[in-house]
């Protein structure tokens, strides 16, 4: 095994669960924290990408724009990455993340459609970016499948390709066996990027890095969509103890995990019920917040809407599809509740299955 | 002179050019499909065109050129062909319906803005995600001033071909500033997604907007779904999911109430697969468009006469 190289991701993925109010002072006191750490690289955007702050996402506090201009004028060492999603973001967000100091360009597409992101690849290498390619809900498809797509985002540019397993779905054989693949397909550097929906954001990364992962993402706390990621303070101390630390200060990682990030975060997220669900069912993590929000103005379980989601083969990025859903559940309810006045009470209880909220999760 | 009709010719053999060639077959109105010409002399949409006695050159726009009756020409090549082409058409005085991102002429949405354009040359179809959005948007901002509208379209990835994939960031902006300059918003914002699904999913937008003061949400439900049956008469699978919502949200201007509409479009089956309601909205939308300049062709020719 070698020593991974760590991105932290703590201000782009724990956006989501900070709801996007990440300030110019949080960048400023996590960015340096890490940066002292020895973190090599640092993703600041909207948990969704540049350009991300929209109704469906969630807007904003602070444009992402100014907040990367305040990491870089943090960091002294560390390099400053950012997401982009093709179909949220575009070239002109792009130009602009680099006129105000991105170096790392991340580029994430559904795992079955990295030919969206050729002209973003060439762009950012045209621009000297370094480039890592993003295929989301790695899960969804087989090793072999997205070895293929990896490949298309290593012919347009990419100097990294990251399994990504955005539902913290996968368990630890399925992250390896992933890598693998990718290992074997490309001639550029392999990441994994994990969620601990299935409490296993640790296991799967170790997996990852057995299998041969060059790359890795962690955020402190674990501060990140659904169940969060990989901690960086615990990724840091598994490292050193399997004698491949990268250069990161682990007692400096706990500190600015406990002092600088712990205290602004509106919750420690954790692979609750809801979480789990997320990560059972397959669906993306950033849909539990959303999910809770819609549930509790419907009184439908969020779990409910989170499976059907997962049935329906939803994919990053679809957060309208929770109200959709949500929606088509309350008046499936208002349905089975008018067919039970009509049908025999006794059979009519006798076949209903539901979870509670009443709907048909099946 | 109720016989009378306008020619009209198709460009481009491929999947919107022929299931556009079967849409003018089945409802001619006042168009009559005269030729579709491509530059494969190979390509299934000539010989399916062949078929059904309309014909079919692989001579591309130089036998749309050789034949001076024809008035109407829908482009359904590319945008770097159709800026060719475009020059061309309105040399020799045809009306050029764009489906292409190339937008020579002035944005068209059917039911909103078209019979403003009747005396342009060139009239460009925005994006499928426009077609499906923009009346909706349209439908808020004529009863309550729109600050922001927002829409997400998701599309089958089967549905969307390599030149949709190439040019990705094309369809974001053409698609947020028709939702600007048509929909009547004061800031617009597109986003696009494909989902892999199999069996694939049909079409579906939602639209998002926030009004800038207070509102009538019954006069914003009536507006929509009014528009909606207005939409239908064109596209027939065009269908709203739920009638409109309306929640409180934390925006850039403060806690705000947002509409949100869920539609989806189902595809006529004409030629494409059914759950490819992002072409058939552009080729549905094609046909409206020539329908209704050949109607007012047709009207100036009686006044001449």
């Amino acid at each position: 095994m070698n020593a991974p190289r760590l991105t932290d991701t703590t201000l782009r993925d724990g956006s989501h669960a900070m709801r996007h109010t990440f300030t110019r002072q949080h960048v400023r006191d996590i960015v340096t924290a890490l940066d002292r750490a020895g973190v090599p690289v640092i993703e600041v955007t909207h948990g969704d990408g540049l350009a991300g702050s929209s109704l469906q996402y969630g807007f904003s506090l602070t444009p992402d724009l100014d907040l990367i201009a305040e990491a870089r004028e943090a960091a002294e060492r560390a390099r400053i990455a950012a997401l982009l999603l093709p179909g949220i973001g575009t070239r002109r967000e792009l130009k602009a993340a680099v006129e105000r100091g991105v170096q790392v360009l991340r580029i994430a597409t559904q795992c079955t459609e990295a030919d969206i992101s050729e002209e973003h690849f060439k762009m950012a290498k045209d621009m000297g970016l370094e480039t890592v390619g993003f295929l989301m809900m790695s899960h969804m498809r087989p090793p072999e499948f997205l070895a293929e797509q990896a490949a298309l985002m290593e012919s347009y540019g990419a100097d990294c390709v990251y399994v990504v397993d955005s539902a913290g779905a996968m368990l630890p054989h399925d992250a390896a066996a992933r890598v693998r693949a990718l290992k074997a397909a490309l001639r550029v550097q392999v990441g994994f990027h994990a969620h601990n929906n299935l409490g296993l954001g640790i296991g799967n990364t170790l997996a990852a890095l057995e299998a041969g992962a060059d790359q890795i993402d962690g955020c402190l706390r674990g501060l990140g969509a659904g169940a969060g990621n990989a901690a960086t303070e615990l990724l840091a101390a598994a490292l050193d103890r399997l004698g491949v630390n990268p250069g990161l200060d682990v007692l400096a990682l706990m500190d600015a995990a406990e002092y600088v990030v712990a205290p602004i975060m509106p919750f420690q997220p954790f692979p609750d019920r809801d979480a789990i669900i997320i990560g059972y069912a397959g669906v993306y993590s950033t849909f539990l917040l959303h999910a809770r929000r819609v549930g509790e103005q419907l009184g439908i379980d969020p779990r409910a809407i989170l499976i059907e989601l997962g049935r329906r083969q939803t994919v990053a990025g679809q957060e309208d599809w929770i109200l959709d859903v949500a929606l088509e559940l309350v008046r499936k309810r208002e349905q089975s509740t008018e067919g039970l006045t009509l049908a025999e009470p006794v059979e009519a209880n006798g076949s209903r299955k539901t979870v509670p909220g009443g709907a048909d999760v099946g | 002179m109720g016989n009378e009709t306008i020619k009209a010719a198709i460009l481009g053999s491929g999947n919107i050019g022929t299931d556009l060639m079967y849409k003018l077959l089945d409802r001619p109105g006042s168009m009559e499909l005269v030729l579709l010409a491509g530059i494969d002399p190979h390509s299934e949409g000539l010989a399916r065109a062949r078929a059904l006695g309309v014909a079919a050159s692989a001579q591309g726009i130089d036998a749309v050129l050789e034949r001076p009756e024809i008035q109407i020409v829908f482009d359904a090549t590319s945008a770097k062909a159709h800026v060719r082409h475009a020059k061309r058409l309105h040399e020799t005085g045809r009306i050029a319906i764009d489906l292409t991102p190339a937008a020579r002429g002035p944005y068209v949405v059917p039911p909103v803005n078209l019979r403003q354009h009747l005396d342009a040359s060139n009239v460009n179809l925005i994006t499928c995600g426009g077609q499906a959005t923009i009346p909706l948007v349209y439908a808020v901002s004529r009863v309550t001033p729109v600050r922001y509208a927002e829409i997400v379209s998701t599309v089958a990835s089967r549905s969307a071909g390599p030149g949709t994939r190439q040019n990705i960031d094309e369809f974001t902006f053409t698609t947020a500033h028709g939702l600007e300059v048509i929909g009547g918003a004061q800031q617009g914002k597109a986003i696009i997604i494909l989902n892999p699904a199999e069996p694939p999913i049909l079409m579906r937008n939602t639209v998002y907007a926030i009004p800038e003061g207070d509102f009538d949400p019954a006069q914003v439900r009536d507006s929509v779904e009014a528009m909606v049956a207005e939409v239908q008469q064109y596209v027939p699978g065009y269908r709203l999911k739920n009638p409109p919502v309306f929640d409180m949200r934390d925006t850039p201007w403060g806690r705000k109430p947002v509409v949100t509409v869920l539609l989806e479009v189902e595809g006529a089956g004409h030629f494409l697969p059914p759950y490819a309601g992002n072409l058939d909205i552009m080729t549905a939308s094609a046909r409206r468009v020539g329908e209704v300049f050949a109607q007012h062709l047709l009207s100036r020719r009686e006044v001449m006469v």
